[in-house]
C-alpha cells in the first residue's frame, strides 16, 4: 500500500533524511520511531506531498506521489504534529470546509461530517468554535479532519502528543478501531503505543533506516525500549549506565 | 474553480468573525467622511465667496467632481495604502504560522486554485469596504450635479488601485509567516510605487517616462480625471496578474526547497 524507496531530502546543506525506504501493507499499522530529529516529520511531509523529496519516490496504492499527487493525496488522511485548526471556525463549518477542498460532493457532504463527527466523539462539541475546545477536543477535530474524506491511508504525527491519560487512552482506542482496513503510518515517543497498536515497526535514526521489522520479532528477547536503545544508540544497551557514570 | 470559491468563502467568512475587518472598515469610513465633510465645507465656502464677489467665471470652474470627488478620491487611495496591508497580512502569513498551511498543501488542491480562493475572499472584502464609501456621491448625486461618467471612472481607478495593493499584499503574505513583516514589507512596497514618479521631471526623458509608467499615482490619476484608456487597464492589469502569478510562484516554491 505504501511504498517507500530510497528517499533522500536535503535542506541546503542538511541532510534530513538519506536514502530510507520501507513498505507498509494493506491493513498494517505501522509505527515510525525515532528521537526528535530524526527525520520522522520530514519523511510523513514527503509521503503526504506537502513537500517533494531531493531523490528518491513513494507509491501510496500505486500511484506515485510525484507524477500523481492528486490521486495519492486523495487517498491519504494526514494528522500533522500541531493539527491544522482554523480557530474561528465551528467544529461543523471546519469540517465541512475540509469535506469540500478534500472533493467531497456536496450531497455527500452532510452524511460525511456527521460519520466522523460520531467516530471522533464530537457530538456534543458540533457547534463549538474551535479555539475554545480543550487540547483533547482539538486533536480529535484533527483526528475527524483527516478522516474525513474515508482514507485508505493515514498518517499520523504525534497523535497523542500534550494529552492527559485518559485523553490518551481514548485517541489510542480511535486509531485502533480505525486501523482496520486502513494503513496507517503513526509517529510516536511513546513506546508503549507502538506495543499496543502497531504490528510493524520501523526505528529511524539521523535520517537513516535502523531497522524496519514486525513488532513480535523484534520483541522476542528483549523489550521494545531495549531494541529502541540500541538502534538509536552504537553501545550496546548493557553498558550505558556505566558510560553515564564516567562522563558524571 | 469551485475549490477557489470554496476557500473565498472561508476566507471572507474569516475576515467577518475577526475584529480586523470592523476595525478596518469603521476606519476607512470614518477617515472617508471627515475628507468628504471637510471638502464640502470648503466647496460651499468658496462658492458663496464667489457669489458674493460676483464672479462667474470662477464660479464656472467650480464644480463637485474637481473640488469634492476627485480629492476624495485621492485622500481614500492614501488610507488605502495603510489598511490593504492590513487586510492582506493575514492571509498566507497566518495559514504558515498555524500549520493549516499544511493541510491546504496536502489536499487535492493546485495552488493556482489556493491563490486564486484568497485573493477572491480579499477582494470580496475590499468590494464591501469601497461600496460602503459610495455613500458619498449619492449624497452629491441627490443634491447637486456631479458628472456621473466622471465619478464612475474615478471609482473604477480606485477599485484598480486597490485590487492592485491587495495583489502585492498577497505576495508579502506568502513570503513570510509573519503578519508584520507581511504587512510593513508591503506597506513599503506600496509606498514606493506611490511615490517613484517624484523624480520623474528631473530624471531625463526617458528615465522619467519609465518613472511616471510604472508609478501607480499617475495611471490612477488619470482615472480619477475621467479618462478610461486601454493605457491605464493595461497596466493595472499587468501589476495584478504579474503579483498575481508570483505569489503563486512564491506558494509553489515550498515544493522546490
Amino acid at each position: 500500500m505504501i511504498e517507500v524507496r530510497n528517499l533522500t531530502k536535503r535542506y541546503g546543506d542538511v541532510v534530513a533524511i538519506r536514502d530510507i525506504s520501507f513498505t507498509a501493507a494493506t491493513g498494517q499499522v505501522l509505527g515510525f520511531l525515532g528521537p526528535n530529529g530524526a527525520g520522522k516529520t520530514t519523511t510523513m511531509r514527503v509521503i503526504t506531498g506537502y513537500m517533494p523529496a531531493t531523490s528518491g519516490t513513494v507509491k501510496v496504492a500505486g500511484y506515485d506521489i510525484f507524477d500523481d499527487s492528486f490521486e495519492v493525496r486523495k487517498r491519504i488522511g494526514y494528522l500533522p504534529e500541531s493539527p491544522p485548526l482554523y480557530n474561528d471556525m465551528t467544529v461543523t463549518g471546519y469540517l465541512r470546509f475540509v469535506g469540500r477542498i478534500r472533493g467531497i460532493p456536496k450531497a455527500e457532504l452532510g452524511d460525511s461530517v456527521d460519520r466522523v463527527l460520531r467516530i471522533c466523539g464530537l457530538a456534543e462539541v458540533t457547534d463549538r468554535v474551535i479555539g475554545h475546545l480543550s487540547k483533547g477536543y482539538r486533536q480529535r477535530v484533527g483526528l475527524a479532519q483527516a478522516l474525513i474524506h474515508n482514507p485508505g491511508v493515514l498518517v499520523l504525527d504525534e497523535p497523542t502528543l500534550g494529552l492527559d491519560p485518559r485523553q490518551i487512552i481514548e485517541i489510542r482506542r480511535l486509531i485502533q478501531e480505525l486501523a482496520g482496513e486502513r494503513t496507517v503510518i503513526l509517529s510516536t515517543h511513546i513506546l508503549p503505543e507502538v506495543t499496543q497498536l502497531c504490528e510493524k515497526v520501523v526505528i529511524i535514526n539521523e535520517g537513516r533506516i535502523a531497522i524496519e521489522d514486525t513488532l513480535a520479532n523484534l520483541t522476542q528477547n528483549m523489550t521494545l525500549e531495549q531494541v529502541f536503545l540500541r538502534y538509536i544508540t552504537k553501545e550496546p544497551v548493557e553498558e550505558r549506565p556505566v558510560l553515564e557514570e564516567a562522563t558524571a | 474553480m469551485k475549490n477557489a470559491f470554496t476557500i473565498a468563502g472561508k476566507e471572507l467568512r474569516s475576515y467577518f468573525v475577526s475584529p480586523i475587518a470592523y476595525v478596518v472598515l469603521t476606519g476607512f469610513l470614518l477617515l472617508g467622511g471627515w475628507f468628504f465633510f471637510n471638502l464640502l465645507a470648503r466647496f460651499s465656502f468658496l462658492l458663496s465667496i464667489y457669489s458674493a464677489m460676483r464672479n462667474p467665471e470662477a464660479q464656472m470652474r467650480l464644480n463637485l467632481n474637481d473640488f469634492v470627488i476627485a480629492p476624495l478620491l485621492h485622500n481614500l487611495s492614501v488610507v488605502l495604502v495603510i489598511l490593504v496591508p492590513v487586510i492582506t497580512m493575514r492571509s498566507f502569513a497566518e495559514e504558515k504560522r498555524s500549520g493549516t498551511y499544511e493541510l491546504l498543501m496536502t489536499s487535492p488542491l493546485s495552488i493556482t486554485e489556493i491563490v486564486a480562493g484568497k485573493f477572491l475572499g480579499a477582494l470580496g472584502f475590499l468590494i464591501v469596504m469601497l461600496a460602503l464609501t459610495g455613500i458619498y456621491p449619492i449624497i452629491l448625486l441627490a443634491y447637486g450635479n456631479p458628472e456621473i461618467g466622471v465619478i464612475a471612472a474615478g471609482y473604477l481607478g480606485l477599485l484598480l488601485l486597490a485590487v492592485a495593493f491587495l495583489t502585492v499584499g498577497l505576495l508579502t503574505s506568502s513570503f513570510t509567516e509573519n503578519q508584520i513583516i507581511a504587512a510593513v514589507s508591503c506597506l513599503v512596497l506600496l509606498l514606493l510605487l506611490y511615490v517613484i514618479s517624484w523624480p520623474a521631471e528631473t530624471a531625463g526623458p526617458v528615465l522619467g517616462a519609465v518613472l511616471k509608467y510604472v508609478s501607480l499615482t499617475e495611471h490612477f490619476g488619470e482615472m480619477v480625471k475621467g479618462i478610461v484608456d486601454t493605457k491605464e487597464l493595461v497596466y493595472f492589469g499587468s501589476v495584478i496578474l504579474l503579483a498575481l502569478f508570483l505569489t503563486q510562484r512564491s506558494v509553489e516554491s515550498v515544493r522546490w526547497r
